[in-house]
């Protein structure tokens, strides 16, 4: 297999890259994963943390609007801990768990630029708190295979995940609906 | 009391297995952050609520089953606490705490609970060699018992909330430590660094960031924690740990072919260094140890046994040197006792095999 970048080289690099739920695997030669990789790196050389959110308040776009949002930002503050979006900055620590809640509209970009892209979780449930969500992501699950049954045109297994699918859905709307805020 | 003895106490009982790759994986290390969701994080919480939460997860840990021994750190001497993070059994940042933190540990070391650390609760399980999979399992199996009886910070979108954004998710770190002077000696990790970066890997030299690797050993881990399940996570970072593998392999064969009467002189002038010197400081002994590691691997010494790179890197820190000597040390009666103490276990290595003679 060649270098998917340059096309010269034999690929020696192999890796798959998972972007919020997307697979996508990535072939490269020597050459060309050290190219990437030293852009990736740039020259602070490291992974402190502090870099990182020097790095994200400078290029976010949402640090970058407008005056009057920026002080909205500013004084955000977390309804558990009372802690203000500026301190999370400074300290790079939560206070507590409804600062994930709190800071709702500010995290998407810095959890980007802290998890290659992602922001959604697509790892373990806990068990038994996990409740209604299983459920939820099964519903997700059923729902991508009846798009792909109503392509290949298998009506018939289409009416039966269908019918899942509904009886799952009714099964979250008695349970409340959603999981519990913790 | 003799050096046999002391040694079985002090080296975790888990790390004498060899593992699979054990020729240049050392250890597999998998870490589980998790909070409770009621309380708030160790960055802000009162005293009080330090106290209820060691007392949430230690009701829950009793529930498990597992047979786990708690030490306190309040209750623990400076020395005490100094010997646990030398082990890799508890962090620095625990070690300093002294209001309700504590580990709650198995008996042969292999699982370690680290209660309101950064984390309210740290699960950690190691392993020796190459074993991801093994190990996360592992704590996979200890998450789901100790969540029948804890409440999680959980999230829909977010997965396990964490104290540091940079856990948020799974809240995983799975890291593998290896031992590669192949690609330091043929100067390829300044190749190889910056290239598993790009993954969500990160590679660093054991002590520290900054630091250069002592001992030529470096920790691969994982950086991203969201957006993957965890077996996506740990299977990325064996498919690279594989690759550094084998590139430390045909660096080492390489090395044989190109230099091999110069590089069986420098693995037998480290250990003559080793069996002889009577001062010896960490970055020399380290050096050497990972020289005499290497000859062992590549046949060239045959009479040492192969995990002490292993035992000695961490049986020459100052906490170990200090209690071993019974006392505090100044750096330079630390010199003078590490080289001792290799002198001493390397003896026993080579009295134990009555054949070889002495070099
Ligand atoms: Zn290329
Ligand atoms: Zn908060």
């Amino acid at each position: 297999m060649m270098c998917e970048q340059c096309q010269e080289r034999p690929a020696a690099v192999h890796l798959k890259n998972v972007v919020n739920g997307k697979k996508s695997e990535i072939h490269l030669c020597e050459v060309c994963a050290q190219d990437k990789g030293e852009a990736f790196m740039n020259d602070d050389g490291g992974f402190s943390f502090n870099h990182l959110l020097a790095g994200l308040l400078n290029v976010s776009p949402v640090m970058k609007q407008s005056q009057p949002q920026q002080n909205r930002r500013q004084t955000v503050e977390c309804s558990g801990c009372e802690m203000t979006f500026d301190q999370f900055l400074k300290i790079g620590k939560f206070g507590c768990p409804k600062c994930y809640e709190s800071f709702r509209d500010q995290l998407p970009p810095i959890l980007k630029r802290l998890h290659s892209g992602n922001t959604v979780h697509q790892g373990k449930l806990p068990e038994r708190q996990g409740g209604t969500i299983h459920m939820k992501r099964k519903v997700t699950e059923l729902r991508s295979d009846l798009k792909a049954l109503i392509e290949q045109e298998e009506f018939e297994q289409a009416a039966e995940i269908r019918d899942q699918i509904r009886s799952l859905e009714a099964e979250i709307r008695d349970e409340g609906g959603g999981a519990d805020e913790s | 009391m003799s050096l046999e003895k002391f040694l079985s106490q002090a080296v975790s009982s888990w790390m004498n297995e060899d593992g699979p790759s054990s020729e240049i994986v050392l250890s597999t290390r998998i870490r589980l952050a998790r909070n409770h969701h009621q309380y708030a994080f160790p960055t802000v919480f009162t005293q009080e609520e330090a106290e209820q939460t060691a007392e949430a997860v230690g009701a829950a840990v009793k529930h498990t089953g597992y047979p786990l021994e708690e030490l306190k750190m309040k209750e623990l001497q400076g020395l005490e606490k100094r010997v646990l993070v030398e082990k890799h059994l508890i962090s620095p940042n625990l070690a300093e705490d002294s209001g309700a933190s504590s580990v709650w540990l198995s008996d042969n070391e292999d699982i370690s609970l680290m209660v309101n650390e950064e984390d309210h609760l740290r699960i950690q399980c190691l392993f020796p060699g190459l074993q991801l999979k093994e190990a996360l399992h592992k704590a996979l199996e200890i998450d789901d018992a100790i969540e029948q009886h804890f409440d999680y910070a959980f999230d829909e979108n977010y997965g396990y909330l964490t104290t540091c954004p940079t856990n948020v998710g799974t809240g995983l770190r799975a890291s593998v430590m290896m031992h590669l002077p192949g690609l330091m000696m043929t100067h390829q990790m300044n190749r190889i660094i910056p290239a598993i970066g790009q993954f969500g890997l990160v590679a660093r030299g054991i002590y520290g960031e900054g630091s250069e690797a002592l001992g030529n050993i470096f920790q691969i881990s994982n950086q991203t924690t969201l957006g993957k399940s965890e077996e996506d996570i740990t299977e990325d970072l064996l498919h690279v740990v594989d690759q550094i593998i084998a590139q430390e392999k045909s660096a080492r064969e390489a090395l044989v072919k190109s230099s091999g009467i110069q590089l069986e002189d420098r693995v037998f002038r480290s250990y003559g260094t080793l069996r002889y010197s009577r001062v010896i400081e960490s970055k020399e002994a380290a050096k050497c140890l990972s020289d005499v590691r290497l000859g062992i691997d590549l046949g060239f010494i045959e009479n040492v046994s192969r995990s002490i790179l292993n035992e000695l890197m961490i049986l020459t820190q100052p906490g170990f040197l200090q209690q071993y000597a019974g006392g505090f040390l100044r750096p330079v009666e630390r010199d003078i006792r590490r080289a001792s103490l290799i002198r001493e276990r390397l003896e026993m290595d080579v009295s134990k095999d009555k054949g070889g003679s002495d070099i």
